[in-house]
């Protein structure tokens, strides 16, 4: 289910604010960083033309820290006027574009768009190719897989913003108290969530009611593909080799109880988060600033660790989350517009995204001493974004979302939810009967899928 | 009726040039209320039944279909279960009910209780209450580690499951729905039961009949009208049923599917599934069923009364 993502990014934007008070060592500020992007001349010329001729750009985001990279970009080009509006989080926000879309006005400039949003509207045209405006030089300037998420049907139609690569967040006082070593695979991880629960039966290594980003990343990983996506061409196929791996996997974790029921982003959830019955989390690198917000009271228990791996001795990782800065086909003024998604997302306001604990896209910053030699007290002083920015470079290529992706992760608990709930349902079969409502819905939309 | 009858009869002596002003000035005082009620009632269900007659693709646009949209509900199990769901808790929770409120309007209509006005106020406290906040408010209740359930389980050694997170999902939701509605039928009931003349009971009492009597034969029947018109409401409510499934879905969204009402399927598809149309065919059928079926309980109702 999609809000599931979406109150993810809600939550880690929210909380990023809160927790940057706490990360101030972290700043030092200089407007300069990201400018040693390979950037061709003329690019970076008529990019200066545009900011010096101004104009008014409209911007949609949800995120709490653009208002602040937005009033310093004010300050740096006066004669550019940006209003920024929050037109709401994720699906919100999607819904609000498609039909300003569909009526032809209202349009903002510019957007911020999760990834698995962009080949929606990539699709239906709404997105502006940024080849023109210099964005080709910026290849090698953000992490591959983001750098991909943006590549759609030949076209780069966002400058990435941030990322999710996967990673294994643990309590680590909770698996030391039970003898449990950090696994380093996912037949690791199983017996250890069985040592855990047989030690302690209110415990659980993690909780998990079925969340459709969550099923993607894994498969993704298990280098399972279901879904292909040639302009209105569309195959999904759940029955690949990683699709079935993940599933008879999680399978055995669902049929012996070793997942806790709660749900993701509830109260409770951070409670047990909290309190350790909820003991790990494979998940995205914006993780961090929530547990240190909503799990506050585990504070230098929890470590982070590579995702679990199918195969001893691999490396490889996949995404979950984040989004990148879009320029809109409609806008009047793209120029002008490329030139400020590329102050936010290249320029200065990378840093801020960085000051306020945001997991970021370019590779400037992931590899920056500064970065990477943070230590974070919340994970007991240990650097975490070495682990992080290393998941980052082992993402796994290839992977492609639906064009209808929102639409598809939303029915996903009418559908694959039922495996974790109905002992007669398989997550095999919920995962076909998912593929079947969403091979229903691209054929409905007028889309080609699997035929 | 009356008014017709006259201009007619008028007119007909009249010049036709004095007609057709009388008939100008008829429009003049209609017409402000012709036009609110044109643009707020007429055209959004016009333009529902308009915009049901297309379909509109992520590719390929919009194209004209005919009854193309209503085929497809009528064949769609996904719409027919959510129907079926709330025929059920239409069927269950509403005698319930009515039939607590009734009991409760009963009581403190029976001038035997004391505190009456303290019962009045409390049992109707809960429609005060906007649903969203009530059903966030029984989620919590519900939930078996720090809810309600959860101090029950603690407290008596029992395991009662969530009942939103299990097979009882639907009379969860029955059950907040009774706990909000009970107060606003009773107060309907308690007003029509305030309008029997006194005299009536006191020739009751004087023909020796006792209070079980008192409300057989004059409260019910003094109040069948109210009665009718509480069922009617909460046919409507029902088959409206939105808020408590929708918000209560991110607590148990494995239970609680995108189709659960038909309203929040005809929400689903509109809004995450882009299909306006089809939405507004969904729209269309339940508003024709919920008037249908409103309609039948209303004549039997009233040929009752009769």
């Amino acid at each position: 289910m999609n809000t599931i993502r979406r109150r993810t990014l809600a939550r880690s934007a929210a909380l990023a604010g809160i927790v940057s008070l706490g990360l101030t060592a972290c700043g030092s500020g200089d407007a300069g960083s990201g400018t040693e992007a390979p950037s061709s001349a003329d690019a970076e010329q008529s990019m200066e033309a545009a900011l010096e001729k101004g104009g008014e750009l409209t911007a949609w985001a949800w995120d709490p820290n653009m208002q602040e990279i937005v009033d310093s970009f004010e300050e740096e080009y006066p004669n550019v006027t940006v209003n920024l509006s929050n037109v709401g989080t994720g699906t919100d926000e999607y819904t609000s574009l498609q039909n300003a879309i569909a009526a032809g006005d209202g349009i903002p400039d510019v957007a911020v768009l999760e990834y698995y949003a962009l080949p929606q509207f990539a699709l239906g045209g709404a997105l502006a190719d940024l080849t023109p405006y210099g964005a080709a030089d910026l290849d090698g300037t953000f992490s591959p897989g983001t750098w991909e998420s943006v590549q759609q049907g030949g076209k780069i139609v966002g400058l990435p913003q941030n990322s999710g690569p996967m990673a294994m967040f643990y309590n680590k006082a909770v698996f030391d108290a039970h003898g449990i070593e950090v696994p380093t695979t996912w037949d690791e991880y199983y017996e250890a969530a069985k040592t855990l629960h047989e030690a302690d039966p209110n415990a659980y290594i993690t909780s998990d009611n079925g969340d459709p980003g969550f099923v993607e990343s894994m498969i993704w990983q298990a280098g399972g593909r279901p879904y292909s996506v040639d302009g209105t061409d569309v195959s999904i196929d759940f029955s690949d080799e990683g699709s079935q791996k993940f599933a008879t996997q999680w399978q055995k974790m669902i049929d012996e109880g070793l997942l806790s029921s709660v749900n993701g982003w509830t109260d409770e959830w951070f409670q047990g988060l909290g309190d350790g019955t909820i003991a790990s989390l494979v998940t995205g690198a914006w993780m961090p600033t929530n547990l240190e917000s909503g799990a506050a009271a585990a504070s230098g228990d929890w470590r982070v660790a590579p995702m679990p791996q199918w195969e001893d001795g691999e490396s490889v990782t996949s995404e979950n989350g984040g989004g990148a800065m879009s320029v809109m086909e409609a806008s009047e003024n793209k120029e002008l517009a490329y030139a400020f998604a590329h102050y936010v997302e290249v320029g200065p306001g990378t840093q801020v995204h960085l000051d306020k604990g945001n997991f970021p896209a370019t590779l400037a910053e992931l590899n920056s001493d500064e970065f990477l030699n943070k230590e974070v007290e919340y994970f007991g002083g240990q650097k975490i974004n070495e682990v992080l920015s290393q998941s980052a470079t082992d993402v796994a290529p290839g992977w492609q979302f639906l064009p209808y992706q929102p639409y598809a992760n939303s029915i996903f608990p009418d559908t694959a939810g039922k495996a974790y709930i109905d002992a007669s349902t398989t997550l095999a079969d919920g995962l076909q009967s998912w593929q079947d409502a969403s091979v229903k819905y691209g054929n409905q939309q007028g889309f080609s899928v699997n035929k | 009726m009356t008014m017709a009858s006259v201009s007619t009869g008028r007119g007909s002596v009249a010049p036709a040039v004095r007609r057709s002003r009388r008939r100008w000035t008829g429009w003049q005082f209609v017409g402000p209320f012709m036009v609110i009620f044109t643009l707020v009632f007429l055209a959004p269900i016009a333009y529902s039944i308009y915009i049901s007659l297309f379909r509109t693709q992520l590719i390929g646009g919009t194209s004209f279909v005919g009854f193309d949209n209503y085929v497809t509900a009528f064949q769609d199990p996904q719409f027919w279960s959510g129907v079926s769901r709330v025929a059920l808790l239409l069927l269950v929770q509403v005698p319930i009910m009515l039939g607590i409120a009734l009991l409760v309007a009963l009581a403190i209509d029976s001038g035997r209780l004391y505190g009456k006005s303290f019962f009045r106020i409390s049992i109707f406290m809960p429609y005060a209450v906007p649903a969203v906040v009530a059903a966030l408010m029984w989620g919590f209740m519900y939930g078996t580690r720090f809810g309600l359930i959860g101090n029950i389980n603690d407290a008596f050694g029992t395991s009662i499951p969530d009942p939103i997170s299990s097979g009882f999902v639907l009379a969860a939701i029955g059950n907040i729905v009774t706990w909000e509605f009970v107060g606003y039928n009773m107060l309907i009931f308690f007003a029509a039961l305030r309008t029997v003349p006194h005299s009536l009971y006191e020739a009751a009492e004087i023909d020796g009949a006792g209070q079980w009597r008192i409300i057989s034969a004059i409260k019910l029947p003094a109040i069948r009208g109210a009665l009718v018109i509480a069922t009617i409401f909460s046919i409507i409510g029902s088959f409206q049923l939105f808020n408590e499934p929708s918000i209560l879905q991110s607590l148990s969204p494995n239970y609680i599917t995108t189709y659960f009402t038909p309203n929040l399927y005809a929400y689903s598809l509109s809004f995450s599934g882009q299909q306006y149309n089809y939405a507004a065919t969904i729209a269309i059928i339940m508003g024709v069923l919920t008037m249908l079926v409103a309609y039948v309980v209303q004549l039997r109702g009233m040929r009752k009364e009769v």
